[in-house]
């Protein structure tokens, strides 16, 4: 593996090998010495091409505690905005020496673009593109269930015969695309629930149940529901009508998370609007898994750093010495 | 002026000839003629059409010479067998008025390679608010037949129906682009499985088809001529099928990109591919295919869309729609329709020569190859096949496709009223063509 | 062609030793923490351990893990190695005597490796070495505390230890 662009290119041996690395990333930041020297010497660009504080500050993270030298970039607009160009900005990190690229755009498949541009010769993580995906959010998401329901005897399990609702607004979400394809990898059942204005056109061959009715999906009791944030701008090219009508009819208000089975997780890729599509009561629930995935985050970043920076084309190693 | 004897050439489907190209014109068609000083060019093996003419090009001049101008745009049509273009109006300034397409059309007469016909915009800047002038365009030396704002749709159905009554009195045309706009909006891809896979935003069907059943109705209604460019949708088949059956004056076009490709090709995120309309499913193209077949759509206009690289070599939002056509038109078409089965060769004459001519009112184009027509014929050898590269491309800019595919078929000779511009597979240069 | 150098017998007798030596290295089994090096150092941690605790009244010993996959210089140049759990104490191993176990000694980057990852875990008193086979072409100053067989191998060579609890069968192979 030399690029993660996106969740359908992982088989299920490398999702779950990704995700058993992550629990001993994790089991490390409980040590005194939180820090290993794995990536000692490489240097980690953050490319940001849009602002995100919180990716941006999980991968930096992940990549301290790798040892490796970070140098975060964020490039205010792009070509799109008559700024820095892709390309130019690609460039000038080769002229740097970046060993790994963690690229966040706002345009669909420009990490894509980039890994196969010629232009810059190191690995590339997809930290969200536009629409497209969000790979390591799904890993992080994927992890934190497992962990939720194998507890320590997570090591080498995957996901098989779990239900997991997705609600709301699907077809904007990166979030979405990355979490059904992963899930469904690990095994799971994956059901999107929303308006038929926030569902994907033509997706009759994804792995995946569409409900436009929230409580006749929550109605067989899933495992785990995963709440998207709506952005309220989307009113105003009609993909719904009011903020009241989608509270009532797509949040999951006190009625709707007292109606879960008690083991349920609610999970959110945060930020939250709590009220619109999550009540406070379910978000500051034990079932609440929001704080998790944050600190989960870091872990699974260190996974990905760390399974990027061996040899590329290898997946999986025989025994070793 | 050098004379030509075409020996043994395939003339279109049908039989060999011999064709002598003298004094501009086509002095004689037969059997066995004789060189009499003429120059020899052994034509077996090779099929002649009369110069191909392409209603729907772009050559940017005046304003985006980086990218094309009238002069290497010509150039590349002559490569693709083409003896006339008609010049898209979105330049800059736009083609609105009749100094700036006489201007167009001083430009393409003194570049020598082909007949250069600018289209005049329908409303003034491309803006769809008020015409343009659209009678001094007619009236003047360029004497323009062909109206579009292409690159933007006239969108507001009043201005449409006074545009189609309009040019009526002088026997114009309105082409045009059908894209309802609010239904674009952002869109970068079409509505289906891949976009919606890709995160690409949706440009759905509906969004072309509105407008087409619209202005067919509108045609209907004040009995002028409408054409739809670059039709890419089964839906607007069906549409153009039924227009034709009710009587009413509507043509329609197909580019080549929408004969081959489709969105399956964006899994890439190659920007070359980035066109508008957007490459559609196969179902689509396969209907285009059937629709050029049953003579739905009456011809092949190649939409060529230069663009400078950096507008093409970047992410997939920020990358320019269009893409080059013009060089690789021919062998798209001999792939996509003449080695299917769907089409012959007398066919490809009338949807890349004879209709485009006469849906334009060129008069000195499109004329089947017979003793006394303008001397204007494509030789082109549909045996050869290779790797297209951009060594195919004689335009300013490298934005083609088909970079990389095998393709059939190669131009071995453009005439242009009697004068060679492709001469044994090779570009004439500029100076012997103006000479 | 393979030969077996060892068989399970051999290997048992082989554990048996070391752990009677690590004992009287250790003047008893007070503060011994025994943590294997992954993969098949784990088990023999756990072998070691239990021989040690039978020999000395059912004293119970720790037996361990200590992965030393982030630890090693060499991961451009390899294919992904899966991590693998670290199992210590969860008093921690500050002060006591922590003996690393490890299937085959060869150039000694493994050990350089797990002697950092033990460093980050905590401070021992002291760390010993043991391991089944030590085949030589070291490339560190490292040494083992306890061998159980020293074979002479060519570099090219390949020393393998097969063990029931990874592989089903005991037995070291050379070929
Ligand atoms: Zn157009």
């Amino acid at each position: 593996m030399k690029h993660l662009l996106s969740t359908a290119d992982l088989t299920k041996a490398q999702a779950i090998e990704l995700l058993d690395i992550a629990e001993d990333m994790a089991e490390v930041r409980t040590r005194e010495v939180k820090k290993l020297p794995t990536l000692r010497g490489r240097t980690v660009v953050n490319l940001f091409f849009e602002d995100s504080t919180r990716t941006r500050t999980s991968f930096e993270a992940a990549a301290k505690r790798l040892s490796a030298d970070v140098i975060n970039f964020s490039a205010k607009g792009s070509s799109v905005s008559k700024g820095e160009s892709l390309k130019d900005t690609a460039q000038t990190l080769e002229a740097i020496g970046a060993d790994l690229v963690v690229v966040r755009h706002s345009a669909s498949g420009a990490p894509q673009v980039l890994a196969q541009s010629g232009w810059i010769h190191s690995g590339v993580v997809n930290a969200g593109d536009g629409t497209h995906e969000h790979p390591t959010q799904a890993l992080l998401d994927a992890f934190t269930i497992r962990r939720r329901i194998h507890g320590s005897s997570s090591r080498g399990a995957d996901l098989q015969g779990l239900t997991v609702l997705i609600v709301g607004d699907i077809v904007h979400s990166r979030v979405a695309r990355s979490n059904l394809w992963l899930l469904t990898t690990l095994g799971a059942h994956v059901t999107f629930a929303a308006p038929a204005t926030l569902v994907p056109l033509a997706i009759d061959r994804w792995p995946v149940d569409v409900v436009h009715d929230f409580d006749e999906a929550l109605a067989v009791k899933p495992d785990v529901v995963m709440m998207l944030r709506i952005q309220t701008e989307r009113m105003r090219n009609a993909f719904f009508p009011t903020e009241r009508e989608y509270a009532r009819l797509w949040g999951l208000d006190q009625d709707r998370y007292r109606g879960l089975k008690p083991e349920a997780l609610i999970m959110h890729p945060g930020p939250m609007n709590r009220g619109l599509e999550i009540s406070s009561e379910a978000a500051d629930s034990a079932q609440a898994t929001v704080l998790e995935q944050v600190a989960n985050g870091v872990s699974v970043r260190m996974a990905v750093l760390y399974a990027l920076s061996a040899l590329p084309d290898a997946d999986i190693l025989g025994r070793p010495e | 002026m050098t004379s030509y004897l075409i020996r043994e050439a395939t003339i279109g489907a049908g039989d060999r000839a011999d064709i002598h190209v003298s004094g501009g014109v086509i002095a004689e068609v037969g059997v066995g003629l004789s060189a009499n000083g003429a120059t020899v060019i052994d034509a077996d093996g090779l099929v002649a059409l009369p110069g191909l003419v392409d209603l729907h090009t772009h050559l940017r001049q005046p304003g985006y010479e980086a990218s094309e101008t009238v002069l290497s745009g010509s150039q590349a049509a002559a490569a693709g067998g083409f003896t006339a273009v008609h010049a898209m109006a979105n330049t800059f300034p736009v083609a609105d008025s009749a100094g700036v397409v006489d201007e167009i059309y001083h430009l393409g007469r003194s570049a020598g390679y082909v007949e250069v016909r600018p289209v005049g915009a329908v409303t003034a800047g491309l803006e769809g608010t008020r015409l343009a002038e659209l009678g001094a365009m007619a009236r003047s030396e360029a004497a323009v037949r062909v109206f579009s704002d292409d690159g933007k749709c006239v969108s507001d159905p009043l201005i449409m129906r006074r545009a189609l009554e309009y040019v009526r009195g002088f026997d114009g045309v309105i082409a045009q682009h059908a894209q309802d706009p609010r239904l674009t909006e952002g869109a970068q891809a079409n509505e289906g499985a891949v976009a919606s896979e890709l995160g690409l935003t949706g440009w759905p069907s509906v969004a072309e088809e509105a407008i087409i059943a619209r202005d067919i109705l509108l045609a209907e209604h004040v009995g002028s001529r409408l054409h739809i460019c670059h039709l890419s949708t089964a839906g607007s088949v069906e549409l153009v099928r039924w227009a034709k059956k009710r009587g009413i004056r509507v043509t329609a076009e197909a580019t080549p990109h929408h004969l081959l490709l489709t969105d399956e090709n964006l899994r890439s995120y190659d920007a070359r591919f980035k066109v508008n309309p957007p490459l559609r499913t196969s179902e689509d193209v396969q209907a285009v295919r059937e629709g050029v077949a049953d003579g739905t759509i009456d011809i092949i206009a190649t939409d060529h869309a230069p663009h400078p690289i950096e507008s093409k070599d970047c992410e997939w939002a920020a990358a320019a729609f269009g893409m080059v056509g013009l060089e690789s038109a021919l062998s798209v078409v001999q792939e996509s329709l003449v080695n299917t089965g769907m089409i012959d060769w007398d066919d490809v004459a009338r949807i890349l020569s004879v209709t485009p001519a006469s849906i334009g009112r060129v008069a000195g184009q499109g004329h089947s190859l017979a003793t006394g027509a303008p001397g204007n014929i494509t030789l082109i050898d549909p045996a050869a096949a290779s790797v297209f590269t951009t060594d195919r491309l004689a335009g300013k800019s490298g934005n083609s496709p088909y970079i990389g595919l095998t393709l059939p078929g190669r131009v071995e000779w453009t005439f242009f009223r009697g004068r060679a511009t492709v001469s044994s597979g090779t570009l004439v240069p500029v100076d012997e063509v103006a000479a | 062609m393979d030969a077996v150098l060892m068989q399970a017998a051999d290997i048992d007798r082989a554990l048996t030793r070391i752990a009677f030596e690590i004992i009287e290295g250790n003047k008893g089994p007070e503060g011994l923490v025994l943590l294997g090096i992954p993969t098949r150092g784990t088990p023999l941690a756990a072998r070691i351990a239990a021989k040690i605790s039978a020999a000395s009244g059912g004293v119970p010993v720790f037996a361990g893990s200590l992965d030393i996959t982030m630890y090693r210089d060499d991961i451009a140049r390899n294919p992904l190695r899966v991590t693998r759990p670290t199992d210590v104490p969860s008093t921690g191993i500050d002060g006591t005597t922590v003996v690393l176990v490890d299937d085959v000694l060869f150039s000694g980057r493994s050990i350089r490796a797990a002697l950092d990852a033990l460093s980050d875990v905590g401070r021992p008193t002291a760390v010993r070495l043991a391991v089944l086979v030590d085949r030589g072409h070291r490339e560190f100053p490292i040494r083992a505390d306890y061998v159980g067989k020293n074979i002479p191998s060519a570099r090219q060579e390949r020393v393998s230890v097969d063990l029931a609890e990874v592989d089903g069968t005991d037995r070291v192979v050379i070929g």
